[in-house]
């Protein structure tokens, strides 16, 4: 056992290095001016003070309400491909997993390329379109065009989640129901659903975290002057070079969705007393 | 017992190009304890999931009061499923689950927070209305699993291997309670076990069912006393079955070499049978006034009585005995003719 023990402390090394101090380091940055010039470094609040300006607040409602359509569109389109997957055989059902999770395998950029060709003034469906004589339709640098490459990038996130949930349901569970007289309808509403709901909430939690962060997408789709927190952010560090309010960015954002994975736990932990 | 609730004609199934039901004809009765017994994979399951609805008869009838509900889905069926594992829903309390197909129904709240409480009280559960089912005994949640399809007043109650997953105590305990529920709320349950001191001690009938055919329909006292055929014999306590028996004549019948009275007849002269002799009904004596005797090769004590293998000329014969012997004894085996069932060979 205490030779097993030893060998955590690479993994122990890499993350204080990886993962501990550039965390360590946001905070201090966001905390203080002067950029990365050591010599005067000075406290101050002030980056986090910036954030109250109603440009950066819009920005972060627009992200919120961009990131609550797409959970929400995954939520709809995940649960019912992981609901009706779940209904084949279980040998079936793997390869149809597999099959939901080949697109991850692909670089986010070259999907989001794709999507571009796809949904451009003469790309596919407008090229379409007009050869059925009709008006082409502008798709491409709208919140349509964002949300459905978000929706198409973090789909599988809510899927195989919700997935693992409903296949670990109790089949003699959905049979009681039945039995007890619940119409098929009935038995997904009172039973199912309830017994997947870990599932979903991983999902939600996941296509959220993955929706309201995302850089890539918003810019090549949404256009450049479509921004959203991740761009603000990323704008910041790359372009404007102001590393101390991108931290300080940063760090709301991370405050904002450990709050909301906080709430939505809750909400699965108050479910659970009110049964007891 | 005599209208007719359930009647299964020619019932078959296949699973896959596997069929584990045969042919099964059955007539199920009004306020009777029903018993579907036999080894795993006899079909006993299966022909209760048809009754049930989980599973849709490959040919044949299910007649629920002369009409054929072979088609219709289980939620429209009026019989009611206490499940091998339970199957209580955990994210409902022990009140939530008993008034599940209550609540469906949309019966009024008072009603079912009365209805819940008396059948929890039936099943020996009062006031165990806001417990989480999750944290009872195994015993604790077959009340409920029973009181949640009870409360729904089902003609018929179907237990599929219920008291399976339960201690040797509790088990008895429930097969008595069972008994008195079934007496008290006078509907028809059906049983499957594959337990058959279960199946006896309970049942009014017992239906005994090996690889998908019918084996024997019968009292406890008819299944055990006069088995049908080997299979039942064998599965019903441990028996001594002698199969190369001959019928001489009616009352007569021979073998290890002797002609022994019987009480069978109905028989073809001569024609080749095969013999049951229950341990228990076997007595030991002096090997000189034995209709046959041998010599003890085994002594096992059960508590209360001894189980002996006696090897004699022709074959081992097995005997309970309150009296002590040890092995290496002479001694005779001795039995009346009414100990002997002579069956017809499988």
């Amino acid at each position: 056992m205490k030779y097993y023990i030893k060998m955590v402390r690479p993994y122990m090394v890499w993350s204080v290095l990886m993962i501990v101090i550039p965390m360590l380091l946001i905070a201090a940055y966001s905390v203080t001016t002067g950029g990365n010039t050591l010599v005067n470094i000075q406290f101050t609040l002030e980056n986090f003070a910036k954030f109250a300006e109603p440009i950066y607040v819009q920005v972060f409602a627009k992200s919120l309400r961009i990131g609550l359509i797409t959970v929400g569109i995954c939520l709809v389109l995940g649960y019912t491909l992981a609901y009706n997957i779940c209904r084949f055989e279980e040998r079936i059902q793997s390869s149809l997993i597999l099959l939901v999770t080949i697109p991850m395998w692909i670089n986010t950029l070259l999907r989001t390329y794709a999507w571009i060709s796809i949904l451009s003034d003469n790309g596919i469906i407008n090229t379409f379109l007009q050869a059925l004589g009709l008006e082409p339709v502008t798709m491409m640098y709208t919140n349509f065009a964002v949300i459905i490459g978000m929706v198409s990038d973090f789909l599988p996130f809510m899927v195989i989640p919700i997935h693992t949930s409903l296949s670990k349901i109790d089949k003699s569970l959905i049979e009681a129901a039945q039995d007890l007289g619940a119409t098929p309808f009935q038995t997904f509403t009172k039973v199912i659903f309830k017994l997947s709901i870990p599932g979903v909430l991983n999902g939600v939690i996941v296509t959220f975290l993955l929706s309201i962060s995302t850089f890539v997408i918003p810019k090549l789709l949404g256009g450049g002057q479509y921004t959203l927190i991740g761009n603000l952010i990323e704008n910041q560090f790359i372009s404007v070079g102001n590393w101390n309010f991108g931290s300080a960015l940063s760090l709301i954002l991370t405050a904002v969705i450990l709050v909301a994975i906080t709430l939505m736990r809750r909400l699965d932990q108050e479910d659970k007393e009110e049964e007891l | 017992m005599k209208n007719k609730i359930i009647e299964l004609k020619n019932l078959t199934h296949n699973f896959g190009d596997q069929q584990v039901l045969k042919g099964i004809n059955l007539n199920i009765y009004q306020n009777e304890f029903l018993t579907l017994l036999g080894p795993s994979g006899c079909g006993k399951t299966t022909t209760l999931r048809i009754i049930a609805g989980f599973e849709e008869p490959t040919g044949g009838e299910v007649l629920f009061n002369g009409i054929d509900v072979s088609k219709v889905p289980a939620y429209k069926r009026e019989v009611n499923t206490v499940f091998q594992n339970y199957a209580l829903f955990p994210f409902l309390n022990v009140h939530d689950n008993v008034a599940f197909g209550l609540k469906i129904k949309k019966v009024d709240e008072k009603f079912i927070d009365a209805k819940v409480s008396e059948t929890l009280k039936l099943v020996g559960l009062e006031g165990f209305e806001d417990r989480d089912v999750t944290l009872l005994s195994g015993g604790q949640q077959q009340r409920v699993a029973i009181a949640r399809a009870l409360v729904n007043e089902p003609k018929v109650l179907l237990l599929d291997e219920p008291l399976g997953a339960l201690d040797a105590k509790l088990r008895k305990e429930m097969q008595t309670e069972l008994k008195k529920i079934q007496e008290e709320v006078g509907i028809t349950f059906i049983f499957v076990t594959h337990d058959q001191e279960e199946a006896l001690s309970m049942s009014d009938t017992v239906v005994v069912m090996n690889e998908g055919v019918i084996q024997q329909i019968g009292t406890p006292e008819d299944i055990y006393n006069e088995p049908e055929n080997r299979f039942v014999a064998g599965f019903i306590g441990a028996s001594n079955i002698i199969g190369d028996a001959i019928m001489r004549e009616d009352c007569l019948v021979s073998f290890d070499g002797q002609d022994f009275e019987c009480v069978d007849k109905g028989f073809k002269e001569n024609e080749p049978v095969e013999v049951v002799i229950r341990p228990e009904d076997i007595e030991l004596v002096k090997p000189k006034q034995g209709l046959i005797w041998g010599v003890v090769k085994s002594v096992v004590f059960k508590g209360v009585h001894y189980e002996l293998v006696v090897e004699t000329e022709y074959r081992d014969y097995l005997v309970q005995t309150t009296r002590q012997f040890e092995t290496e004894d002479k001694v005779g085996l001795t039995f009346e003719p009414e100990g002997i069932h002579v069956m017809y060979p499988m």
